[in-house]
């Protein structure tokens, strides 16, 4: 079942929310991650120093990107890793399929990459009959449910246990109505260490690319990269070019920030650091474009590319976690994801960026300092100069904006909406013409405005 | 010093008792108040929808009624955000300050200009404030819960100087109320849901008025409020700051 | 043009004046009066055992009674240099038999109580994660305060691969309930001689 048909955020929200209290339960389950957060945010107190240390890293590294990424790119290769380049998700998805037939192999793993979920890769490798199996927990349950994840760290965040005990009734043959997460997690270990053992290649995401020594690090609780990268014969890495950082000293930093802000946990189970293939493996690593270089370009956007994926930004929104993340109808969602998104395909998606109160608790929470809320604000302000606003909207904002910068004019209208408000109620007070009616009460509209007042009295 | 009085246009048209009650206030400390007849609307409305290219008539006619103030003051956070980030004078002196320099919320006016340490007011009654997002977060009015700093609150600072009210806050310090601006219509939804859990979590503290900085907040608070018959009122911090002086 | 050119002249083109690089200065961040203290303490708290040893005997004895038992148990530590030599060019279908693995560390955090470990101490990359359980053998002068610090130490430019490992394998991904053992070890237990 996927709620990708809808594709804006409003009307895919209005249908999340109908089921209040499973809207309560998405709610209070994020926002106690965001609390989580909070405690580990607080057991350090030079937290906020680190958010500095890691934005100012970020910012000079995309001031310096292209020789960084030179520099990554010769020592991989000097460490036997095959360097690949991709301008656009078809050309990724190429080149790691190229890889796979040129090897004969039709069964893979993959453990979790947003940037390949952004790509549509797992669509593109099944049409050409190779077998992907998501090996994070939450990304298989969702991929044998046949939906997109919501969260970009917890993927099934939407899901309960009840509905992933059917799933794995349905596919895994667990026990019907078996509920109990330690023995659903159990068959799911089970299930995927076979899925580990015969496949011959593995596709990871990277967190950290170190421009100074050609290394990459993978985070992960599951240890499901590492179940797979290791025993497999090939292992493909794939990364939006935004990931290089540039030196070791740096995942110092980061590595302190990453698990805390988007977990509350001190650090993953496994920080993996890939310098070499080992002995008889190939090791590959697709550096990726895919609108990122055209995202560089805009000064006023280019900072959503410091982003470090952790979805802080996602489990304090109000709004996010109200909606859910499949009324972003996007890979990546959230507040993070209505500045990438965007730039990617503005008509599609023009309705992200006002999917927000601009309450500004994302820029708050972002470990590398991204102004992610005002980058809101300036994007509203492309999308409508694009023209990518309802007509309706469009024409109510040109009669506001005459309206309030004449006086007299904005007096008048005044007066008059508010003698036809106490006049002819049921025309304000309309559930089908007024949205704010629907569930809230007008304001009363008072025999005289302030500024009648004061010239009357003052 | 010269105030010019800033009244938001929604609380021109359907809140004069807080525009009165802020202009009370001022003069009861102190303060030479004018109030430009003239004015109508800082353009925030058509800004935050993305149409900021359009209000420049706000911006001309807001610095045309507001040239020649000390301060400006006005009972909203959000407003004052607004001009502060992004109000310009073309063809200013080097040395006249910015208009937008001179534009204050009121809390942030009593606290950090007036530096109000004693109010006789009285407002004998439980009371939950509303944290209001631009206000917090933009204004910088008090700590933010995200953030590892101390904390602090120049609306909770005026509230404790008043007697008898007994100040609650909900468990979610922090969190929006929904009403966004133009979000509160064309994310209906989402927007009451927000303003429903806010309401609630003040009822379970018991309160018989909600507070805060910002109208717009409490308009969409009180709609919700009213359509559940609640006992609950809204009032905005002027109005209990300026509540029954002795 | 290639794919590379392609990209790198556009990133060229775009990227923003240069700015600088922080200064990442050590004296600014926590430290801890008692390392031993706040390892134990966190690891314990993500679902890891740690056990005090003065004499690296009582493991080995340990050892020897899981594996009589009849536990498969990879010892990387003590074992003869054949039998290690084995483990290295084991096939993963034969290592997923191994019930547990006994490894040595590098350098472990006080802050979040991961252990740095380098391929050479893995002797097969596999076997710290494919092992049902996991042991982890650390000097304790080799606690440092923070990740500064273990970087500092460490040069992962210098080894084909490393891994910080925190505790047991873990998830939370079926409505958020916390699930000791994952895809890996099933529990940690750091040995601090």
């Amino acid at each position: 079942m996927t709620t990708t048909t809808i594709k804006d955020h409003a009307t895919a929200a209005a249908a999340f929310i109908k089921d209040e209290p499973r809207t309560d339960w998405h709610d209070d389950t994020l926002w106690f991650v965001r609390q989580k957060r909070d405690k580990a945010a607080h057991s350090l107190p030079e937290w906020e120093q680190l958010r500095n240390w890691a934005s100012q890293i970020k910012n000079h590294s995309l001031s310096n990107l292209d020789n960084y990424l030179i520099e990554f790119e010769a020592k991989a290769t000097a460490n036997g890793i095959k360097v690949h380049w991709a301008a656009n998700a078809e050309e990724h998805n190429r080149i790691i399929y190229n890889i796979i037939a040129a090897n004969g192999i039709n069964k893979i793993v993959k453990s979790k990459s947003m940037l390949t979920e952004e790509c549509h890769l797992n669509p593109y490798l099944q049409q050409q009959g190779i077998e992907v199996v998501d090996t994070d927990l939450g990304e298989r349950i969702v991929q044998l449910r046949n939906e997109p994840p919501s969260h970009i760290v917890l993927p099934a965040i939407h899901l309960k246990k009840q509905d992933v005990s059917e799933t794995f009734h349905e596919h895994l043959h667990t026990e019907k109505g078996n509920n109990d997460p330690q023995y659903l997690t159990e068959a799911a270990r089970h299930h995927l260490r076979e899925k580990f053992l015969i496949s011959n290649l593995a596709i990871t995401g990277v967190n950290f690319a170190v421009a100074e020594t050609g290394g990459f690090v993978v985070c992960t609780n599951e240890g499901n990269a590492d179940m797979g990268a290791h025993a497999a014969k090939i292992h493909i890495a794939c990364m939006g070019f935004e990931k290089i950082i540039p030196k070791a000293e740096h995942l110092g930093v980061f590595l302190r920030l990453l698990a805390r802000s988007a977990t509350g946990q001190p650090i993953t189970t496994y920080s993996s650091h890939f310098q070499k293939p080992r002995e008889g493996q190939e090791m590959h690593i697709v550096i990726v474009d895919n609108g990122r270089s055209k995202q560089l370009g805009r000064p006023d956007f280019r900072n959503s590319l410091k982003c470090i994926r952790c979805a802080a930004c996602f489990n304090t929104c109000p709004v996010y976690r109200r909606s859910g993340g499949h009324s972003y109808h996007t890979a990546v969602a959230g507040p993070i994801g209505s500045i990438l998104n965007p730039n990617l395909d503005m008509k599609a998606n023009a309705d992200l960026p006002f999917a927000s109160t601009l309450c500004g608790s994302c820029s708050n929470v972002c470990p590398v300092k991204i102004d992610i809320h005002d980058q809101l604000w300036k994007w509203r302000q492309v999308v409508v100069a694009e023209g990518y606003v309802a007509t309706s909207k469009k024409w109510g904002m040109k009669g506001m904006a005459f309206v309030l910068a004449n006086p007299s004019i904005y007096r008048i209208s005044g007066k008059i909406g508010r003698w036809v408000m106490r006049t002819f109620p049921f025309l304000t007070n309309n559930k089908t013409f007024n949205p704010w009616y629907k569930q809230r009460e007008m304001p009363t509209p008072p025999k005289q405005s302030f500024t009648e007042w004061y010239k009357n009295n003052k | 010093m010269r105030v010019g009085l800033f009244v938001p246009c929604y609380i021109d048209q359907f809140y004069p008792q807080v525009g009165i009650a802020t202009l009370q206030l001022l003069e009861k400390l102190g303060c030479e108040v004018g109030f430009p007849l003239n004015q109508t609307c800082c353009g925030q409305p058509m800004a935050n929808s993305g149409f900021a290219a359009i209000s420049k008539g706000c911006d001309k006619n807001f610095i045309q009624n507001f040239a020649g103030f000390d301060y400006i003051v006005g009972p909203s956070g959000s407003c004052v955000l607004h001009l502060k980030e992004h109000l310009h004078e073309s063809n200013l002196s080097p040395t006249a300050t910015p208009i937008n320099k001179k534009v204050f919320e009121l809390t942030e006016f009593l606290v950090d200009i007036l530096k109000i340490d004693a109010l006789p007011a009285n407002f004998p009654h439980k009371v939950g404030l509303h944290v209001s997002c631009h206000g917090q977060r933009g204004l910088g009015l008090s700590s933010m819960t995200e953030l590892v700093a101390p904390s602090f609150s120049k609306p909770e600072k005026l509230l404790s100087l008043v007697k008898g009210l007994d100040l609650q806050m909900p468990v979610r310090r922090d969190e929006c109320c929904g009403f966004g601006g133009t979000f509160c219509v064309f994310e209906e939804a989402v927007s009451v849901k927000m303003g429903k859990d806010r309401v609630e979590e003040h009822a379970h503290n018991d309160v018989e008025f909600i507070t805060g900085v910002d109208v717009s907040c409490l308009m969409h608070l009180e709609g919700i409020l009213k359509r559940n018959n609640s006992k609950i009122k809204t009032l905005h911090i002027a109005e209990i700051l300026n509540s029954n002086w002795e | 043009m290639s794919a590379r050119n392609q990209i790198l002249s556009s990133i060229s083109k775009n990227k923003p004046e240069l700015t600088e690089l922080p200064n990442i200065d050590i004296q600014q961040v926590i430290s801890y009066k008692d390392l031993i203290e706040q390892f134990t303490n966190t690891l314990t708290g993500i679902g890891g055992m740690v056990v005090q040893i003065s004499d690296e005997q009582e493991i080995i004895a340990t050892i020897a009674a899981e594996r009589a038992a009849g536990n498969w148990v990879a010892d990387t530590l003590w074992d003869t240099t054949d039998a290690i030599d084995k483990l290295r060019f084991q096939s993963a279908e034969s290592l997923a038999l191994i019930e547990k693995t006994y490894i040595k560390g590098t350098v472990g955090v006080a802050e979040n109580g991961a252990i740095w470990i380098q391929e050479h101490q893995m002797v097969n990359r596999l076997l710290p994660f494919i092992c049902q359980h996991l042991a982890i053998v650390l000097p304790k002068e080799q606690l440092v305060a923070t990740m500064h610090h273990a970087y500092a130490q460490i040069d992962i430019a210098k080894v084909g691969f490393g891994a910080f490992i925190a505790g047991p394998s873990k998830t939370a991904d079926i409505e958020q309930s916390l699930v000791i053992g994952a895809h890996g070890a099933r529990s940690l237990v750091v040995y601090l001689v």
